[in-house]
């Protein structure tokens, strides 16, 4: 065993990690080899982040050992993990906004001619990066006009642009997709195939199956378990990540009820488009309806969103609320009308990163009630334990601040803040990116049984299973234009596949 | 392509077109006064290179998403160091003026490693190192004195004869240096748009892998460099080392790089920028000579104008830009 090629390539060990009321990380192992794609699992706030911090030097850890390439190690910034070939795609994008995505994808690592940078070389490099993952951008364009899947992607070439061996992607496709997913694993297995070890975060089981070798399960920041993937059951991996044993019927999606929808549209958009990013159309929806909005990334979804809210203005067209018109210059207006919007971008636009769990929670619901009204300290409290315990939000209490929680938790935490306002039209945008598999069941019922009570629901996701799942109609888009609209019985993957698919041809 | 380029630099692009603004006015008000000449020209920079070296090393600063206020107390102690130095103890310029350069940049050393690695706010420690420089220079050196060796032998050495009689004095030509050379560092190394990156999202730049410390704490190194060099260039220019000068500079600096086009909040802005707010500083300064009834502070005045001016065009700016689109 002391012959260096036959150690794996990563080998942690006993590795713990706390923080100010929370153990992050109890006795981890993990171990990476040499070639393959290491799927590192567990439900939020299991650690998995945590582990990738501690092992690229962004926290130190309290105890335990690391062995890379043979050497013992202890980096004590991410930039010494890099210099002994260590490259990471962190959770949150993290990028420069207002440089350029060459820039971004080249920053530390640009070379220079006669004491001068190469600017040529950067650009062309970046282009060869993002060409590797088969998009086409202008790299001299600013990042932070980007949308979050291109923003995701220029992490990723930046990622692959140097010279590692170990590259670790946490969660890097939440914002991705399928094509770019698919991109992205065949460059996985081609660096896999050159010797390279790569951690891989996600929760999309799919994924999971899809690339990786072997699998390692986190639960509380205990070390759960490694396992060959193809010698472990998808319903057997979430028991381990779950902490339960569960049967192939806890995930059957709920016969979908005969629901009681109302009888004239809440809201009702007539030839409503906007120059640029929507082409005008026609949409009604209900009250006590989940309306699924399908389509590919930048198909229009996110516009059509935003139009509703208020936060950009439509052109033409005319918006009925009840029957009657209405223009909604500002998100504030359509607050005071009782809908709520939970964005996609939950880094920039939603979390508010020093407030408490709880401030964040009931944030929409002190608006909507204006600010003289205060909620009571009580219902403040009640609500927050409501939704930490209905969302099982991991955190030591209500009072942490949110930017401390882990990515999925924050995105819980936002989710309920809408929830919890309790509005007549919900918006959710991608509101399971993130989240593990055990709570996506959870938010799934919290769904059904909001829009039981009569609210109306327009659902934003690129899962398809569980859009399937969730929805009473689908409203198909495609270069932002609707395609088509399929109901109750005619909803199915394979019907919203083949709406994006014909409309292609 | 373009379209886009040209919108990214419209604050720039207006303090552009404000500068040759007001530089038409004084041309033609003062026709008869040769306002418009290469002399009056030149002389803007002469009359402004301190400011515009030390508006060059707070670019950087700002543009990490610092501040440095003690740039005016360093030129203060810099400028009676000088004198004292060579004067008093006859020392040669090659060593005195090194010797003062090391000594703000290591001044400027030492406040960077407390805001980085104490996560000092930048605002109070460089304000705890304007009062020591500025009470340091007042305790060597009560009042303004002479300094009359070396002095005219460097001005005329530093010179650059332009023809028909005219020259490029020396602090104009050391100003004009150290633009170019930090045009290079801005924009064509790497310390450079590391600083950008810094200033930009510094969490970011950190699991980047970028050295934020090492940038974070040149930058202060490089401004308290730009300090001590402007303290030279000032006592250059009076031939004397005076413990007041350089009073409120860091403020007329910050001013300058705003007008500029750099952002506050850091990340964003161009050392062109700060050459043009400089360039204004100047041109208000020889129109209100020119018109010769106005008192010199009506500057202030003007340039505290333009400075609203700037700020509300970037606010308007920044909220267009800020919305992303898919
Ligand atoms: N800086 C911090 N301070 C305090 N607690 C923290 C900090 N970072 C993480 N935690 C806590 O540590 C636990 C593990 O978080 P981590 O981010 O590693 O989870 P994760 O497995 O990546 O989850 P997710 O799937 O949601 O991303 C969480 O309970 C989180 O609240
Ligand atoms: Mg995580």
């Amino acid at each position: 065993m002391s012959d260096p090629t036959h150690l794996p390539l990563l080998q942690l060990r006993g590795i713990s990690k706390s923080f100010p009321g929370v153990k992050a990380l109890a006795e981890v192992d993990f171990t990476v080899r040499r070639g393959e794609v290491h799927a590192l699992m567990g439900e939020n706030g299991a650690g998995k982040s945590t582990l990738i911090k501690v092992l690229t030097g962004v926290y130190q850890r309290d105890g335990g050992s690391a062995l890379f390439d043979a050497h013992d190690i202890n980096p004590k910034t991410p930039q010494d993990a890099q210099r002994i070939g260590i490259s990471t795609v962190y959770q949150e994008v993290n990028l420069i906004p207002h440089l350029s995505v060459a820039e971004n994808i080249c920053l530390g690592r640009q070379r220079s001619k006669f004491g001068f940078l190469n600017w040529r070389e950067i650009r062309r490099r970046a282009e060869k990066a993002m060409a590797r993952l088969g998009i086409a951008v202008d790299v001299a364009e600013t990042v932070a006009n980007c949308s979050i899947a291109i923003q995701q992607l220029v992490a990723i070439a930046r990622a692959l642009d140097i010279d590692a061996k170990l590259l670790i992607l946490d969660e890097p496709t939440s914002s991705l997709d399928e094509k770019e997913v698919e991109r992205l694993f065949g460059v996985m297995r081609k660096l896999k195939d050159e010797g390279l070890g790569i951690v891989f975060v996600t929760h999309f089981l799919d994924q999971v199956y899809a690339v990786s070798d072997r699998i390692t399960v986190l639960r509380n920041g205990n070390f759960v378990g490694e396992y060959e993937a193809a010698s472990l059951p998808r319903i057997e991996l979430i028991s381990k990540m779950m902490g339960k044993e569960l049967s192939e019927a806890d995930f059957k999606a709920a016969d979908r009820k005969e629901h009681q929808r109302g009888e004239t549209p809440l809201l009702h958009l007539e030839n409503v488009g906007r120059r640029g990013s929507l082409k005008p159309l026609n949409l009604e929806i209900f009250e006590g309806e989940v309306l699924g909005l399908s389509g590919l990334l930048g198909s229009g979804r996110t516009e059509t969103a935003r139009l509703l809210f208020g936060v950009d203005q439509p052109d033409s067209g005319t918006t009925r609320l009840d029957g009657n018109p209405i223009k909604l210059k500002s998100p504030r207006q359509a607050m005071e009308r009782k809908f709520g919007f939970c964005p996609e971008d939950r880094k920039t636009e939603a979390i508010i990163p020093n407030l408490s769990v709880r401030e964040n929670i009931v944030l929409a619901l002190q608006v909507n009630q204006g600010w003289m009204r205060y909620v009571s300290r009580a219902k403040q409290n009640e609500l927050a334990d409501k939704f930490i315990k209905a969302l099982n939000i991991k955190t030591p209490h209500a009072e942490q601040p949110i930017r401390l929680l882990s990515g999925g938790n924050q995105q819980k935490v936002i989710l309920a803040r809408w929830l919890a306002s309790h509005p007549r039209l919900l918006i959710l945008d991608e509101p399971t990116r993130g989240i593990d598999v055990g709570a996506k069941l959870e938010i799934e019922k919290l769904v059904a049984s909001l829009a039981g009570e009569g609210m109306a629901i327009l659902f934003i996701s690129s899962d398809l299973e569980e859009m399937v799942r969730n929805s009473h109609r689908v409203v198909v888009l495609r270069d932002r234009k609707k395609v088509c609209e399929l109901q109750g019985g005619e909803i199915s993957e394979s019907a919203i596949m083949h709406a994006i698919a014909k409309a292609e041809s | 392509m373009n379209l886009r380029v040209l919108k990214r630099n419209i604050p720039f692009a207006a303090t552009a077109v404000v500068c040759v603004l007001l530089y038409v006015f004084g041309a033609v008000q003062f026709y008869d006064e040769n306002f418009f000449s290469l002399r009056v020209f030149i002389n803007f920079f002469y009359d402004n290179a301190f400011l515009g070296i030390a508006a060059i090393g707070m670019t950087f600063v700002i543009l990490s998403g610092g501040i440095d206020l003690s740039v005016g107390g360093v030129v203060g102690l810099v400028s009676v160091l000088l004198a004292i130095l060579m004067e008093n103890h006859g020392a040669p310029p090659v060593i005195a003026i090194p010797l003062v350069l090391l000594l703000g940049a290591g001044l400027g050393t030492v406040m960077g490693v407390f805001v980085h690695y104490f996560a000092l706010p930048a605002f109070l420690v460089t304000l705890a190192g304007m009062f020591f420089a500025r009470g340091m220079a007042l305790v060597l050196q009560y009042e303004s004195v002479p300094i009359t060796k070396h002095v005219d032998s460097i001005n005329s050495t530093l010179s650059l004869p332009l023809g028909s009689g005219l020259q490029l004095p020396s602090s104009a030509l050391i100003y004009l240096g150290a633009f170019v050379l930090a045009l290079w560092l801005a924009h064509f190394t790497r310390f450079g748009r590391n600083v950008y990156a810094v200033g930009g999202n510094e969490q970011s730049a950190t699991l980047m892998g970028l050295p934020v410390a090492r940038t974070r704490v040149g930058v202060y190194t490089l401004s308290g460099f730009c300090a001590a060099l402007a303290g030279v260039t000032y006592s250059l220019y009076t031939s004397s080392g005076n413990p007041n000068a350089g009073m409120g500079l860091e403020l007329d600096a910050i001013a300058a790089a705003v007008i500029g086009g750099t952002l506050l909040s850091g990340g964003v802005g161009y050392l062109a920028g700060t050459f043009v707010g400089v360039l204004i500083f100047g041109i208000i300064q020889t129109t209100i000579i020119f018109q010769g009834t106005l008192s010199s502070w009506w500057t202030k005045i003007v340039v505290g104008g333009l400075l609203l001016l700037f700020i509300l065009l970037q606010k308007g700016i920044q909220a267009k830009k800020l919305r992303p689109k898919n």
